[in-house]
């Protein structure tokens, strides 16, 4: 008798095993993806209203702008909202890290700090998670990506760009975007693009890069891969608003010499930042894991206990302690070379195969 | 010959104390509807026309400094305004430059020829200005510059044989390059305008308009007045110089509609409509620069060029060097400074 059910007569010797990506599609839709975005950038570049775009909602709804006066003696802050997007089934808990403050004050030197700070803390909030007992519910709040702001007025990065740049491209993926992008002709655009790659390069800043599409892609993803890639640094154009252009509504902004559209691949890269970003959600989640935490992770332990203030300032301690340990070390060494010469003495072969430690 | 104020003090004490600063040059009381009874032509109006003429030769000199940080497009602003090539940016200027350490003042001097009338234009550039990481002070520097300026006019002016025409250097007027984020003032800003507009003109602009729709530019404007107002900046043209009436009502009106002028530059012409036009081409339209339904560079070259002009130098020399004057004087203890010729020893008591 033939165990019907359990083979298919069209393909004898099939398994059935290449269902498993089936499998994990479901259950992870069934889970929902998690994904942090950390948006930097100095005031009145629309970041809001580029990330208000992204998602079609609405995450600063309750929004105050401050005069001149007040940013004066603010410093940086970290914001965070969460939303729950779900489309198709599919769930997505995004959250976005913004960082009202930041480049506004006069002297910026100490821009960097809050922010590195939430980044690490993030890290280490995981690391502790990790090596919990109760690991079921991790919740990652690692930061996945940064979209780096860069304004359309300069000539190409700022000192203070270049700086905060290095500061965390060994910690987080680093997106650089350039906003209000309507405020540059064709010709301007490409000639901004191609300065800011090649002052990234100048100061070996690393930003992040999209991975090439397999050879068995097919050839519309290996194109619109391509395509992305020469686009880096993307130029955005970001709308509140909705106008009446050519017919239809469309999502742009309207000026007495035209309609800037949004959604307009010839005006602006948004919609190719969407794209990288949503096709890229899990590569991004990757780097994040096997790179920037696992490098975070191995300094982390490294360093054990200590927090790299008390380090400098117990320089001295540790070089005790360092000392201490080394003579334990020795002492160790120096009763187990006794102990063998007692057992060699002695003359018992079978002690020989000591389990000394 | 210095003005003092005619109606209140008596001669001897006039002569005796130090005028205080920032005292607005008295305008000679119009006549009281006196009618002359003329019988005659007589001619006294020629002497507008003898002015226009002495002014056609001997030209005149107009320095203007613009500060802001890099990539606001004053150097093309510049150019806009005096439709040359006038910036340092046109002088062998590579593109590839880095933004400098600290904060350098440059300045370019041109002769500009339009109607028979010569002008020496120098454009004071301040590269470096905002742009690093700690912008403390960073205006220091540029007070430096245009209080040397005066110090330099005022050791000419006491010299004993002092030159028939003293070269002006000083600054008539500053263009500040305010970033249009559409949200507010930044801090760097206030700071800038508040220690400066006690020493110089300062003219607030807004910089590369094109990237704010029309409402935009209004909301922001009227933020970017009330901010000045509550932080007590009085940028030019001041309330306090308006000298009568007429003044008042046409500078009211700059003042608290106009100004700050939200421009665009450029120094490419397009074919729009058949004309040729100063203009920026983009895949969504051309922007006319002197289009005022586009942006209101217009408005700022009639009120700098061709209303203001003199205006501006006039205050410069009336209430901002008297000032540094004065106050150089009250140091001096009230004694006016003597200096010898040569420049080796700077035997003045300054």
């Amino acid at each position: 008798q033939q165990p019907a059910q359990f083979t298919n007569p069209e393909t004898p010797g099939y398994v059935g095993f290449a269902n498993l990506p089936n499998q994990v599609h479901r259950k992870s839709v069934k889970k929902g993806f998690e994904f942090t975005l950390m948006v930097v950038g100095e005031s009145g570049l629309g970041k809001s209203t580029f990330i208000n775009n992204l998602f079609l909602t609405d995450l600063y709804p309750e929004r105050i702008i401050l005069g001149a006066a007040e940013k004066i003696e603010r410093t940086v802050q970290i914001e965070a909202s969460t939303v729950e997007i779900e489309e198709r089934g599919v769930k997505l808990r995004l959250t976005v890290v913004d960082t009202p403050g930041y480049g506004d004050a006069i002297n910026c030197r100490d821009c960097f700090k809050t922010i590195i700070s939430y980044i690490d803390e993030q890290f280490e909030r995981y690391l502790r998670d990790e090596s919990g007992l109760n690991r079921r519910h991790i919740i990652d709040n690692r930061v996945h990506c940064c979209f780096y702001f860069i304004s359309s007025f300069g000539h190409g990065l700022k000192p203070l760009d270049i700086e905060f740049m290095k500061a965390i491209h060994n910690k987080v993926n680093i997106v650089p975007v350039i906003a209000k992008g309507d405020v540059l002709t064709v010709k301007e655009r490409g000639r901004l693009k191609k300065r800011i790659l090649d002052e990234i390069e100048e100061h070996g800043i690393k930003i992040y890069h999209l991975p090439d599409a397999e050879s068995d892609e097919d050839e519309d993803f290996k194109e619109q891969t391509g395509l992305l890639k020469a686009s880096i640094p993307f130029c955005v154009v970001g709308s509140s608003r909705l106008i009446e252009a050519k017919g239809k509504k469309v999502r742009g902004r309207l000026y007495p010499w035209g309609v800037v559209e949004v959604e307009n691949p010839e005006h602006n890269d948004f919609l190719k930042l969407r794209t990288m970003l949503i096709t890229h959600m899990q590569d991004l989640q990757e780097v994040t894991q096997d790179l920037h935490y696992e490098n975070f992770r191995s300094e982390r332990l490294k360093r054990g206990d200590r927090k790299i203030e008390d380090e400098e300032v117990n320089k001295d301690q540790i070089l005790l302690e360092k000392e201490a340990e080394l003579r334990r070390m020795q002492e160790m060494i120096a009763r187990m070379q006794a102990q063998m010469q007692m057992q060699s003495e002695e003359g018992d072969s079978t002690a020989v195969h000591g389990h000394y430690v | 010959p210095h003005a003092g104020p005619v109606e209140s003090k008596n001669e001897a004490a006039m002569s005796e104390l130090v005028p205080e600063p920032r005292q607005k040059p008295v305008v000679p009381m119009k006549p009281m509807g006196i009618n002359a009874n003329l019988l005659g032509y007589i001619g006294i109006d020629t002497i507008i026309e003898q002015m226009r003429k002495k002014t056609m030769k001997t030209g005149f000199d107009f320095n203007i400094m613009v500060v802001g940080q890099s990539g606001l497009g004053k150097s093309t602003l510049v150019n806009t305004l005096f439709k040359s090539q006038v910036s340092r940016k046109s002088s062998g200027w590579n593109r590839e430059e880095k933004i400098p350490k600290t904060v350098e003042i440059k300045a370019i001097g041109h002769v500009i020829e339009e109607g028979g009338v010569k002008m020496k234009l120098t454009v004071i550039d301040t590269p470096g200005f905002g742009d690093q990481i700690n912008n403390e002070n960073c205006w220091e520097p540029i007070e430096k510059y245009i209080n040397e300026q005066y110090e330099k006019f005022l050791k000419e002016e006491v010299n004993i044989a002092r030159k028939k025409r003293i070269p002006d250097t000083r600054v008539h007027c500053c263009l500040y390059f305010i970033s249009p984020t559409g949200h507010s003032l930044r801090p760097l800003d206030l700071e800038f305008m508040k220690h400066l507009s006690k020493v110089v003109n300062i003219i607030p602009v807004i910089a590369k308009a094109d990237t704010m729709t029309m409402e935009e530019k209004t909301e922001f404007k009227q933020r970017v007045r009330k901010e000045l107002e509550v932080n007590g900046i009085e940028f030019y043209p001041q309330k306090e110089f308006d000298e009568d009436l007429e003044d008042k009502t046409e500078n009211d009106k700059i003042r608290q509609e106009s100004m700050p002028f939200a421009v665009v530059g450029s120094d490419k012409e397009y074919q729009v409509n058949g004309k040729r036009v100063l203009g920026r081409k983009t895949p969504w339209g051309i922007i006319e620069v002197e289009n005022l339904t586009h942006c209101e560079f217009a408005l700022l070259r009639d009120f700098v060029i061709r209303t203001h002009l003199q205006d501006l130098k006039e205050v410069t020399h009336n209430i901002h060097y008297e000032t540094y004057r004065a106050k150089r004087l009250n140091d001096n203890g009230g004694l006016p400074p003597m200096t010898v010729e040569t420049e080796e020893n700077h035997e003045s008591n300054l």
